[in-house]
């Protein structure tokens, strides 16, 4: 059993949870995922590594309410524990100094940057991060990106806080600019990491995309999270979670992802946490 | 008295019923026909049988036993053998070891001795699990990898052995491909947890969530274990290569049976993971995984389900009695045709399979005869759900994350006989290190190697 340290409510929908798991905290790394079951009864979801702390034996998730499991798991409280939690999975992303890096986040995907954001500007990149959310209420861990970041941008769909509009926008304009970027990486929403990668193709710049389908193991066993990538396929689990942006095979990521949807419902229903 | 030339039938549920049902089909025998069966062994004085069995359980002895009515005797000579009787007895290809050498066949059928096993694991089951008296505490520990078939035995015989063990575990639950891969209908999980029980009661320790590799290093385990045995398996799906494989409504058949069977997804909403299979449901491959996924198909409410498979019947390599069942059971076997695309709709989900017949040529390095495409004998075949059954490569994550460890050409772990890898105190054995194989071999592959981690141990001090 893993017990549940400290919980925030990071909006409506969006949960912080610090969980007892010294032997993940202990190897974790950024870019890392780890996979957590509630109950006897429940699904394997994995969930990317927002932050860990080794001496403490923490790991930190950060996860948005949007099937039966993350419903469920947001009800629960500090000193509630849940049955499994295994990590850290998936290759660590590659810190090395490329010079200047635009980290991109977008949503609940804003988590998983900030330990490779941290991790970046640790080695001495100059980073650039840019931040999105629908509006300013679901924007999250701003305080905490920027003091890791020598420029912060920000975008909310409805102008509610920064630039009104898209990620994307901020990156073309920076690109305009003549700003010399040597990486660029995009963590959120399918469709935006999609249009971060289309846009960056045109310039040349090299952009990572961290995903996060559908997994059962996690371990390389089973191929549910398979994605095609520059023709070939790859598991997320094990290959992953980090590939080049400009070889995913987004639109087929973006439909294997819809696999369980009826099911997703159907089960939230059920259990009414809906 | 002459003997009796056929064994005696094993009740099981019908076909038309059982294919609504995850329950186990056969359902053993009752103990007044396991006597008489035992009564048909000739006890022959150079025990063929004994050589057929990968882990030398002494077969004769244990029928004896049953034939006089000493069953309680009878499970001290089979577990003196073997710690998971009642997988064994369920899921051994007995036909091609001791049965397969057995003196009756000579005459007739060879005595049932897989049905003999099963009634005895089972009847010990019932009454409660003795527990066998433990050798002295050695003082020395070693740490298993992988909760599966060779992890388990090689657990067990070390520990009886007086050995402190630790199985370490990467997923929630014991017994590797018995508890994700074969279906409750073949092996019941509640059976593969009392094994997993017993091997506990021996004083092994299993800890889970752990991916060795990831969570810990083999490295690590040895700065506190004086030896580990890797049993991790072959887990890595082997894919079809064709477009349209990443369709929604493809899976391999791991994703398929670990949903399944593991995760209970027959159960669902009651649990919380789900499948979905649509009405019609093609199998790719002929093996033993095979006929499980296309069982499990018509179990989950496929009004269809087909196997595909290249080659003819002759080669088909699931056993006959799994092939019999999938027939019985109304499996549609559609043989010597090989799948060339999947296409989907719009929506990206699966709609249909693109076959080409094939007929045989010469015999290839595999000694079957080659199957080749006959040319412009394409079909299409609609179809909701595709499985891939066409085997599975030994799983990567400690060949890649152990260094110096010799690995061969298809990424298993190269180990002699004994389960000796390169490295002093890294021993291995079962799929990692052959390939996908069975569960049996496995186990023998997990006992030589706890008796070479024994010898290791002693000449270590």
């Amino acid at each position: 059993m893993y017990e549940i340290l400290e919980k925030k409510v990071m909006s409506e929908t969006v949960k912080l949870m610090k969980i007892k798991a010294p032997l993940v905290a202990k190897k974790a790394q950024a870019g890392q995922f780890a996979i957590l079951r509630i109950d006897k009864k429940g699904e394997r979801i994995p969930l990317t590594i927002a932050d860990f702390d080794r001496k403490k034996g923490t790991i930190t998730i950060i996860f948005m309410e949007v099937g039966k499991t993350t419903k469920q798991l947001g009800k629960l409280n500090v000193g509630d524990s849940i049955m499994n939690f295994v990590g850290p999975l998936g290759v660590p992303s590659e810190i090395k100094k490329y010079g200047t890096v635009v980290m991109i986040g977008g949503g609940v995907g804003i988590a998983p940057l900030y330990p490779i954001v941290k991790a970046l500007k640790e080695v001495g990149n100059h980073v650039i991060s840019i931040l999105g959310a629908r509006n300013e209420s679901l924007l999250m861990l701003e305080k905490e990106i920027k003091s890791f970041s020598d420029e912060l941008f920000i975008a909310t769909d409805d102008g509610s806080k920064g630039q009104k509009g898209f990620v994307s926008d901020i990156l073309q304009g920076l690109i305009d600019e003549k700003r010399e970027i040597h990486m660029v990486m995009a963590i959120g929403p399918v469709i935006m990491m999609k249009v971060v990668a289309d846009l960056t193709r045109k310039y040349n710049i090299k952009t990572l995309v961290s995903l996060n389908p559908i997994m059962v193991d996690g371990t390389g066993m089973c191929g549910g999270c398979r994605v095609s990538v520059g023709g070939e396929t790859k598991f997320a689990c094990v290959h992953g979670p980090e590939f080049d942006g400009h070889l995913v095979d987004f639109k087929n990521l973006m439909l294997r992802n819809r696999r369980f949807i009826k099911e997703e419902e159907q089960a939230c229903k059920l259990s009414g946490v809906m | 008295m002459a003997v009796r030339k056929t064994k005696h039938e094993m009740p099981e549920q019908p076909p038309k019923e059982r294919i609504k049902n995850f329950n186990e089909v056969p359902f053993g025998y009752l103990p007044e026909i396991a006597i008489e069966e035992a009564k048909r062994c000739l006890q022959c004085k150079n025990r063929p049988c004994v050589e057929g069995c990968p882990v030398e359980i002494d077969i004769p002895e244990f029928i004896k036993e049953i034939a006089e009515g000493n069953f309680d005797k009878a499970v001290e000579v089979l577990k003196t053998k073997t710690s998971l009787p009642a997988v064994c007895g369920r899921v051994c290809p007995y036909e091609s070891q001791c049965e397969g050498v057995c003196t009756l066949l000579k005459i007739g059928e060879p005595v049932a001795i897989g049905r003999l096993e099963r009634f005895l694991a089972d009847y010990e089951r019932d009454k409660g699990m003795k527990i066998p008296k433990k050798a002295r505490p050695t003082g020395k520990k070693v740490a298993i990898v992988g909760s599966g078939p060779a992890g388990l035995t090689c657990a067990g015989d070390l520990a009886k052995m007086g050995h402190k063990v630790t199985v370490f575990e990467a997923l929630h639950a014991p017994g590797g491909v018995l508890m994700y891969g074969i279906p409750e209908f073949r092996l019941p999980k509640a059976i593969v947890n009392a094994e997993v029980d017993y091997i506990k009661q021996l004083g092994v320790d299993v800890k889970y969530d752990v991916v060795v590799g990831k969570t810990i290093t083999v490295e690590e385990l040895l700065e506190e274990y004086d030896a580990a045995f890797i049993g991790t398996g072959a887990g890595l799906p082997r894919w079809l290569r064709i477009p349209g494989e990443n369709l929604d409504g493809v899976y391999s058949a791991n994703e398929f049976l670990t949903r399944v069977n593991m995760m209970k997804a027959y159960q669902f909403p009651e649990y919380d993971t789900p499948v979905k299979i649509g009405k019609i449901v093609a199998t790719f491959g002929a093996g033993n995984v095979a006929m499980d996924c296309a069982r499990t198909s018509l179990r989950l409410g496929a009004e269809k389900s087909y196997i595909i498979y290249r080659r003819s019947d002759v080669e088909m390599p699931a056993r006959d009695e799994e092939i019999e069942h999938a027939r019985e059971e109304g499996v549609i076997f559609k043989l010597l045709t090989n799948p060339v695309e999947f296409k989907g709709d719009d929506k990206g989900l699966l709609k249909e399979v693109k076959c080409i017949k094939m007929e045989l040529g010469e015999l290839d390095d595999s000694g079957r005869r080659r199957p080749i495409p006959i040319p412009r004998s394409e079909e299409t075949i609609k179809i909701d759900t595709a499985l891939i059954a066409i085997g599975q490569s030994p799983n990567p994550l400690i060949p890649q994350t152990v260094k110096g460890l010799k690995i061969g050409k298809w990424g298993n772990i190269e180990t002699d006989e004994n389960g000796r890898t390169n490295i002093p105190g890294i021993f291995a054995g079962g799929d990692i290190a052959t390939g996908a194989a069975t569960v049996i071999l496995a186990m023998g592959a997990g006992k030589r190697a706890a008796r070479s981690i024994d010898s290791y141990l002693k000449s270590k001090k």
